[in-house]
């Protein structure tokens, strides 16, 4: 149950797409990288839209595509979510979900209509047309009708970067559903770290038509040969499971591999597992186990390495227990603490994000 | 008013018009398609062939066909040597000159429309199971309706008005070949302007309102889809 994607294309005269991938067969995987890296042109050879040079494509034992056969595209069990959601303009969007649907063999048919007009919240804007809807509305019939084909592995290309701030956040709930709830591989384009922090598991790492890096997201999100941890947003990503809950000072207890996380309290049940994001700015290094500070998350840790960002700010990556954290520090206060790999020191939180 | 021979003259004219329209619909539509999608780098000789009768004199174009579909032509030649009746001077040859006449007015709204659509509706269509010909009569023709529309009033209106063409190589056989604007003409020639009034005003207020509901239901789409 895995995907093995090997392609060469060149869409335009001065772009190749090169990337040989194996990705996981369940989970979401994000594609990540700048405009113009290839990440459309990776889906796109994925759904055989895209004619490609040379090309291996075998998903969960089934070979779609080698050098002597290629499954055109309508024949490829994919879910395709585009950018502009693209509805049929000429149908309610009810008849674009079994549009289809209505186009698979019975036998094929796992995800019922129900199941995915539930799973978007769109019952209530079935008999609606395309004109009649909001842009975050057309999104998720959108999602819909890609899922109402019961796919093997659903493509979804940047699906919220043509909606405005307000639409992303009605329409990321349903997302992370699908996350949940699907069986299937999600290939999830984007250019957000923001989105991808929230989605994914797995990511690969595109510039240039080439693969730059690919592995655990939490891994890629701090590694400091990439530019993903010296973004000015630069985060670690942290997974822990809900401990119990402060009734008194409303807070809530999540433990993690190198100890206990409080954040302000959500209602989660205990046990519930939940993404963490510690942006690098919000973590400051102490030589000794500060006491008389508000900060109440202060973990010991361990110097690994250490990245000069620019002449006055260095950026350190930290082993807080299994976990990697980031703080951005002066050049100045590293200096004067003496930060070298091996150092052990104390990583203050100052706020985390509790990200599902 | 009317004599027997402006009736038959109507007929014919209505027949040829639908007829040809019919045709043009048939032949038109795969062929606009491909000039839409096509990225085959000698397309506008294609291109050029078809929008010829829009510049052409009339005459010019019948006085060809003439030739070609003639007894002595390569066409009515070869007709007449198969036992065959030539086409000129006939009501199937009249339908082969307003085919030629009015392709252009049939194709270029297609294949504008097919244009418009882009690609991306057709590639949702794949990706949804739609093989090339199911997406093609699932979405292209339905998206492509206001061209439809406009192509066929244009390939019919514009056979109704046809004349050169016709009297080149239709003549002027009352019920058989004669149109209505060539009993125009005719009423012109011999002085009788009372019938030549009610053709002439007839066709214009047709035109008129065919036009109109075709404009009007363009724009009722346009509403609709924005």
């Amino acid at each position: 149950m895995s995907i093995e994607a090997r392609f060469i294309v060149q869409p335009g005269d001065a772009f190749t797409l090169n990337v040989d991938l194996r990705l996981p067969g369940q989970g979401v995987t994000a594609i990540f990288g700048p405009s113009g890296c290839g990440k459309t042109t990776l889906l796109r050879a994925i759904a055989g839209l895209e004619p490609c040079r040379k090309a291996r494509l075998r998903i969960a034992g089934t070979t779609w595509q080698d050098e002597k056969t290629s499954l055109p595209p309508h024949q490829r069990p994919v879910g395709y979510v585009f950018q502009e959601a693209s509805l049929f303009p000429h149908l309610s969007a009810r008849r674009n979900i079994e549009y289809g649907l209505k186009r698979i063999p019975m036998s094929a048919q796992r995800i019922s209509l129900d199941d995915a007009v539930t799973l978007l919240g769109l019952e209530k804007l079935m008999e609606r047309r395309p004109a009649q809807l909001s842009g975050g509305e057309r999104q998720r019939v959108a999602i819909a009708r890609a899922l109402a084909v019961s796919p093997k592995i659903l493509l979804m290309d940047e699906p919220l970067a043509a909606l405005d701030l307000q639409r992303k956040q009605e329409i990321m709930p349903y997302l992370e559903s699908l996350q949940r709830q699907l069986e299937i591989p999600i290939l999830y384009v984007s250019h957000s770290p923001g989105e991808v922090a929230r989605l994914a598991d797995e990511m690969v790492l595109l510039d240039n038509g080439m693969v730059q890096a690919h592995g655990d997201i939490t891994e890629i999100f701090t590694r400091l040969d990439l530019p993903l941890a010296h973004s000015d947003k630069a985060a670690a990503l942290i997974e822990a499971t809900v401990a119990g809950h402060d009734d008194h000072y409303a807070l809530t207890l999540l433990d993690f591999s190198g100890g206990r996380f409080a954040v302000s309290r959500k209602n989660l049940p205990i046990g519930h597992r939940a993404r963490l994001r510690v942006i690098a700015r919000d973590v400051s290094l102490t030589l000794a186990h500060q006491q008389d500070t508000s900060i109440l998350n202060i973990f010991p840790a361990t110097v690994e390495t250490l990245s000069t960002e620019n002449e006055s700010q260095i950026m350190v990556r930290l082993k807080v227990g299994e976990v990697t954290l980031l703080s951005r520090v002066t050049r100045k206060s590293s200096t004067l603490l003496g930060l070298k790999p091996g150092k052990q020191v104390f990583a203050q939180v100052k706020s985390v994000a509790l990200l599902s | 008013m009317l004599t027997a021979a402006d009736y038959d003259a109507l007929i014919v004219t209505l027949k040829l018009a639908s007829l040809t329209t019919l045709i043009l619909l048939l032949i038109g539509t795969p062929l606009a398609w491909w000039l839409a999608r096509s990225r085959w780098r000698f397309k506008f000789l294609i291109e050029s062939l078809i929008a010829l009768p829009l510049v052409l004199p009339p005459t010019v174009l019948g006085f060809y066909l003439l030739i070609m579909l003639g007894a002595n032509g390569p066409i009515g030649g070869a007709m007449t040597a198969l036992g065959l009746q030539p086409l000129a001077f006939s009501f199937s040859g009249l339908v082969i000159g307003s085919v030629f006449y009015s392709l252009p007015f049939v194709v270029q709204p297609l294949q504008n429309a097919f244009a418009s659509i882009g690609s991306r509706p057709m590639e949702v269509a794949a990706t949804l199971r739609a093989s090339p010909l199911d997406r093609f009569f699932s979405v292209a023709i339905p998206l492509a309706r206001p061209g439809f529309l406009t192509a066929a009033v244009l390939g019919f209106a514009h056979t109704v008005g046809e004349f050169g063409v016709v009297l080149m190589i239709g003549g002027n056989i009352p019920g058989e070949t004669q149109v209505l604007s060539i009993a125009i003409y005719d009423h012109v020639e011999s002085l009788e302007y009372t019938q030549a009034h009610w053709l002439s005003a007839g066709l214009l207020i047709f035109s008129f309102l065919l036009l109109l509901s075709v404009y009007a239901l363009n724009r009722q789409q346009l509403l609709l889809r924005s």
